[in-house]
């Protein structure tokens, strides 16, 4: 299985195939961010600016793997892979990261959009879709 | 099998230690024997060498020895590791036994001492019968020996005695009973400990040899002696301190990896798996030892996956989970002394997940119970026991106990094999496994807490909560799902919340706490729930059930038992009086009303209504009636007219359908609107909404009170106001009388203020100001209001808070007849002016006196009361104006003063008794006329007047920078000393401002006239001369001289003509001035 979460601390984008789990799944994410928020705080104010977005693997877990990204204004996207995948190298799970930044960056274009409200953006769900149908 | 089952034998986790006995030691009648075990025993530090001690006695029966086999081929091992193995090379079988003897080398019974010594010494090798234990013997001696080779009988006599024992001579030792016990013992254990290492060693090679038997085949009994084999060599290993660890680790290793090597399946499962847990449990612990804790994890990472699929038994797969969970809390405890030890975990890599994973194995361990476990209840313990053995224990590790040392894939009777799983199940059933799981996660919990993970730590917590939930103690499952509910709430995790609540809601249901249940039940009917509409219709029915005092329907997926002792707790509710009125507040949840609470505007006026509104909305799947809405104020005597209620009859309501009007239809937002009078007392005063209060229930019966604090907002709301202030979005037009909610923006506080006053203030007056003039200034107050203002006053003056020197300088009266002094004040308050009817005019002077100049605002305020009707109510309203204006103020004239001679010429000095003139010069500076009433010199009594000084600019009227002078004619009578300073007195200036404007008063301006240096002279000369003379003429001249001295003075004087002049007369007179007198033409 594959998922995508998109947050600041709570969630503006869910998506996950497939869907039984799911209470666990979100937990895991919620969880995640204890990692995430350690990682970006460990880096100091100067190197800020040349801070890596793409936090890699967050923590394993036996089920699964937690992979994580932050882009510069805080936002974070995590992708949750079976840990028994192996398809799904550092690589591919990095530039899936980067598609998904992109994507995000059109919505936050989108003037009607208001930033903080969950992305209900088609745009955005088919670059999604596309993933997961590659990733499966 | 108790639950401690899976816990690794003690043996196992104590750390292998080399095993010495002493014996021939009376360690409780005999004080010496006492101190010397003592000084064994005690205070063994890290520092010392690892040995564990027993005093035994003389004929002690150690462990038999089993008869060496020569040949394996028919060796069938029953196992892998005996149980008793471990704690028989620790605690039973020593490695060395040390038989201690008093016996000094002067010893008068010597030779029946030294015979007595080899006796016992038999004695103990006769009880180690086939074992390779080595033999020492120490002697306790009262004498300090002689340095070695000093003493010839001693090295004789020891010489003798290790013949007789069969001992070589580095196993007999001299202990001197002397003051430095401790460090004789000290090496004493440390020639021990040498001893102990030879015998480990060479217990090392003997397992060693066997290999030679064994190195033929493959068959599986190869495979268990070879882990047997190194399992052993590494134990010995171990027993040495420090330089061996890396090599038992590789022991231990390969060990490990044989035991994965064996042929596994259903009957020896639990045993490879026992075992490799144990040798895996010693692989992590060493490299915890070396601070190499990478190895340790990696190694048991393998350790897991290797062992994640062997299931065993389908029929016992809890065990195989139970197993699971004790790997990862039997690491997680190895993590944690390590950590404890000095190492550094990280926030991903700390002993929290291992036992969080236990905790996950526990709890599916408790899920495979409960399938595995549950038979018909006919279904009892099998008789007899086939968990029982002989020996009461078992012989080797993971065996089942009906077939020990069964080694063949199929069990050998089919029948005892039932009835053992069976045995095992039923003992499985009564496990409390939410014990254990709770255990676990509460270690987890306290880890997580410790690295910085409090969102792991609030889901651990979460799986607490749950996991006491299911084991129906639903006080600490609410506690604990309450307590971290709000984390979830403040990071808008509301798919996770919901379903925290919703286990929160069962606990409540069960426990028939009907606060929580309402509370929670809120919280789920709401917009931060995701549940399903008909979920939160069925929620709602059964809130308003218990609004009804009635017994609500059971959540769904509740323990059937506890649903009925929940009903009859409920029933019970039902017929208890008191406790049935419930306070929430709702800034701590987010329940499915929400409210918002304005004052239409930020200030109101005293003489109109306030008007305040309430907008409520809910967000449950079916209307809800509400029986009360109040507001609370500030000042709680405005509550009474901001308030609904059911039966009431208020008329400050504006609607009247009051039962249509309390219904909360889903989805859209209802306004109230109150409207109050304030009181006179509140102007000038904030009133704010403390609270809004909406009860849900009847008084009558049970209720609920929603409380707002500040009258809006819930856990939820700042965010969504936030997000709402943001948005673009356009806000779709909805049908009249209806509000889009986030629209409605919150005003919780307003001023009274005021009333508008209906007056004018007009000042007249004619700036600048003059310094010490008395100002006047006009006030005309006009009335424009409908009724009598009453009670006019005017505060007039100085404004307050400008530079202190101005309060000073500055002063204000009503009476402009004379001139203020320091007794007047800056800021005359309250003047009365009684009252002015509708039209009417006041006209008002005022004088003000300013000492000084520059620019002073000045104050105008008039304070009257007017009587105003408001919604039919009579009220006495205070207004006030005020004006306030800049007011310059300048200097009206300068004064220059100077002294001249009786010709107008400039004097630097005047001479005493000589006439000059003192001359002054007013010079106007105001831009208004100014007429000079008066001037008067006041002479010091150094001067003297020659004449009656009359003023000679009286009645002169000086425009913009016209200058008056005048003068006095002036002498100075005679001083001691010859030159002096002295003071000329004072000047005064009477003037008045020249205007049409007001009457003004006489101003009297005091000048200091300077100071002039005053000079006696002896001789005075003066010429008196014709004002002219004409061509050709005589110009008689007469020059006076005056001798001023007491003395008669020789003068001699000579005139030296000009070119335009001939002399006649006296050219050259000579005399004698007093007696005659000179003189000359």
């Amino acid at each position: 299985f594959i998922r995508f979460v998109v947050l600041i601390n709570y969630p503006l984008y869910i998506r996950s195939v497939p869907t039984q789990g799911e209470l666990k799944f979100h937990y895991t994410v919620h969880t995640s961010l204890d990692v995430v928020e350690e990682k970006i705080s460990g880096v100091g104010k100067a190197l800020a600016d040349q801070r890596e977005l793409y936090l890699g693997l967050l923590y394993p877990t036996e089920d699964y793997k937690v992979y994580g990204y932050v882009t510069n204004s805080k936002v974070k996207f995590v992708i949750v892979v079976d840990s028994s995948n192996t398809s799904l190298r550092d690589n591919e799970i990095r530039s899936m990261f980067r598609k998904l930044h992109n994507s995000f960056t059109d919505v936050m274009c989108n003037p009607f959009y208001n930033p903080g409200d969950p992305i209900q953006s088609k745009a955005f769900d088919s670059i999604v879709s596309t993933m997961m149908v590659q990733a499966c | 099998m108790s639950p401690a089952q899976w816990d690794l034998p003690p043996e196992l986790c104590c750390r292998p230690m080399a095993f010495v006995a002493l014996t021939g030691l009376d360690v409780v009648y005999n004080a010496i024997h006492r101190a010397i075990w003592d000084a064994f025993c005690a205070n063994r530090r890290a520092d010392r060498v690892p040995i564990s001690f027993k005093v035994l006695l003389g004929d002690h029966e150690y462990p038999k020895c089993r008869t060496k086999r020569t040949s394996y081929e028919w060796y069938i091992p029953k196992g892998i590791l005996k149980t008793g193995w471990m704690n028989k090379h620790l605690n039973l079988v020593p490695a060395l036994v040390v038989l201690f003897y008093e016996l000094d080398w002067d010893d008068p019974q010597w030779k029946e001492k030294q015979s007595e010594c080899a006796t016992k010494v038999e004695i103990v090798r006769t009880s180690l019968q086939g074992r390779n234990t080595k033999v020492a013997v120490v002697l306790i001696q009262k004498k300090t020996p002689l340095p070695p080779g000093e003493d010839l009988v001693a090295s004789e006599r020891a010489s003798a005695l290790c013949g007789a024992c069969d001992l070589s001579g580095k196993s007999l030792f001299v202990l001197p009973h002397t003051d430095h016990l401790v460090g004789y013992i000290i090496r004493l254990e440390n020639a021990f400990y040498e001893h102990a290492q030879t015998y480990y060693y060479n217990e090392i090679r003997r397992v060693k040899s066997h290999k030679e038997f064994l190195n033929k085949t493959t068959h599986q009994v190869t495979r268990i002696s070879a882990v047997n084999r190194n399992f052993y060599i590494a134990e010995f290993i171990y027993k040495d301190p420090h330089t061996f660890h890396v090599l038992s680790c590789r022991y231990y290793r390969t060990a490990y990896s044989l035991v994965h090597e064996l042929r596994a399946h259903e009957t020896n499962m639990l045993e490879i798996k026992t075992m490799a847990g144990f040798i895996n449990y010693k692989i992590c612990r060493l490299c915890f030892q070396h601070n190499t804790p990478l190895d340790a994890i990696a190694q048991f990472r393998k350790h897991i996956d290797l062992c994640k699929k062997k299931i065993g038994s389908a029929e016992l797969a809890f065990e195989h989970t139970a197993w699971m969970s004790k790997q990862f809390q039997s690491f997680g405890d190895l993590f944690d002394e390590a950590i404890k030890l000095g190492l550094t975990a990280i926030q991903t890599q700390n002993p929290g997940f291992y036992y969080q994973q236990a905790a996950y194995y526990a709890q599916e361990r408790k899920q495979q119970a409960g399938q595995l476990c549950s038979h018909e209840p006919g279904v009892v313990y099998p008789a007899p026991d086939p968990l029982e053995t002989p020996s009461g224990a078992l012989d080797f590790y993971g065996q089942r106990p009906w077939r020990q040392g069964h080694q063949s894939i199929d069990p050998p009777d089919s029948e005892k094999e039932k009835q053992g799983i069976l045995a095992l199940q039923v003992k499985e059933r009564d496990v409390l496994h939410s014990e254990l799981v709770i255990a676990l996660l509460s270690n987890a919990v306290a880890q997580f807490k410790k690295y910085k993970c409090p969102r792991m730590k609030s889901h651990l917590m979460v799986q607490m909560g749950e996991e006491y939930y299911h084991a129906k103690d639903y006080t600490k499952a609410l506690k604990l799902l309450d307590y971290v509910m709000c984390d979830y709430r403040t990071e808008r995790w509301w798919s996770l919340l919901t379903s925290i609540l919703c286990t929160a809601l069962k606990c409540s249901y069960l426990m028939g706490q009907v606060k929580d249940y309402i509370t929670y039940s809120m919280e789920l009917m709401g917009r931060a729930s995701i549940l399903h509409e008909e979920q939160k219709s069925r929620i709602e029915k059964n809130l308003i059930k218990v609004l009804m005092n009635e017994v609500p329907q059971p959540e769904p997926d509740c323990d059937l038992t506890s649903v009925k002792t929940a009903q009859s707790l409920w029933s019970d509710r039902i017929s208890l009086a008191g406790n049935n009125e419930f306070t929430i507040e709702v800034q701590d949840y987010v329940p499915f009303v929400q409210c918002k609470a304005k004052f239409l505007y930020p200030s109101f006026h005293i003489d109109e209504p306030v008007q305040l509104h309430v907008y409520v909305r809910a967000d449950c799947p079916h209307p809800v009636r509400f029986s009360k809405l109040c507001v609370s104020l500030s000042n709680q005597e405005y509550n009474q007219y901001c308030l609904l209620e059911d039966t009431s009859k208020e008329k400050d309501i504006l609607e009247t359908s009051t039962q249509e009007n309390m219904c909360l239809v889903p989805g859209k937002t209802r306004k109230y609107c109150f409207k109050f009078v304030a009181k006179t007392e509140d102007v000038g005063k904030k009133i704010e909404i403390t609270s809004v209060g909406l009860m849900l229930g009847r008084e009558m019966g049970r209720y609920v009170y929603l409380n707002w604090r500040g009258g809006w907002g819930d856990a939820a709301s700042s965010h969504e106001t936030l997000q709402a202030s943001r948005s673009f979005k356009r806000r779709t037009r909805l049908p009249e009388q209806q509000l889009d909610w986030d629209t409605v923006t919150i005003q919780s506080s307003t001023m009274i203020i005021s009333r508008v006053p209906k007056i004018s203030v007009q000042l007249t007056h004619e700036p600048p100001a003059l310094t010490n003039e008395m100002y006047c200034m006009i006030v005309t107050i006009q009335s424009e209001e409908d009724t009598v203002a009453k009670d006019i006053k005017l505060t007039a003056g100085l404004k307050p808070g400008q530079d202190a020197s101005l309060t000073q300088s500055t002063q204000i009266t009503v009476n402009g007849s004379e001139v203020c002094d320091d007794s007047h004040p800056a800021l005359l308050p309250d003047i009365s002016l009684g009252d002015l009817q509708p039209g009417q005019k006041i006209v008002k002077p005022l004088y003000i006196h300013c000492m000084s100049t520059g620019s002073r605002i000045l104050l105008f305020h008039v304070a009257y009361s007017v009587s105003a009707t408001v919604e039919g109510k009579d009220i006495n309203c205070k207004c006030h104006k005020d004006e306030t204006v800049t007011l310059e103020t300048v200097v009206p004239f300068e004064v220059a003063m100077k002294f001249v001679s009786s010709k107008f010429e400039h004097l630097e000095r005047v001479y005493v008794d000589i006439p000059f003139l003192l001359m002054m010069d007013i010079l106007s500076a105001s831009p208004w006329p100014i007429e000079l009433v008066n001037s008067e010199v006041q002479l010091a009594s150094s001067m003297t007047p020659i004449d009656q000084p009359q003023s000679q600019v009286e009645g002169v009227t000086l425009q913009t920078s016209e200058c008056a002078s005048e003068c006095f004619l002036l002498k100075c009578p005679p001083v001691q000393n010859g030159t002096s300073t002295v003071a000329s007195g004072h000047y005064f200036i009477s003037w008045k401002r020249k205007s049409a404007f007001a009457e003004t008063s006489v101003v009297r301006t005091i000048v200091i006239l300077p100071h002039v240096m005053l000079e006696n002279i002896p001789l005075y000369v003066h010429a008196e001369l014709p004002s002219f003379g004409r061509v050709r003429e005589s110009l008689p001249v007469r020059y006076h001289l005056e001798n001023r001295t007491g003395l008669v003075q020789d003068v001699e004087i000579g005139v030296e003509p000009s070119d335009a002049f001939m002399f006649s007369g006296l050219k050259q007179p000579q005399g004698r001035n007093g007696d005659t007198s000179i003189e000359a033409a």
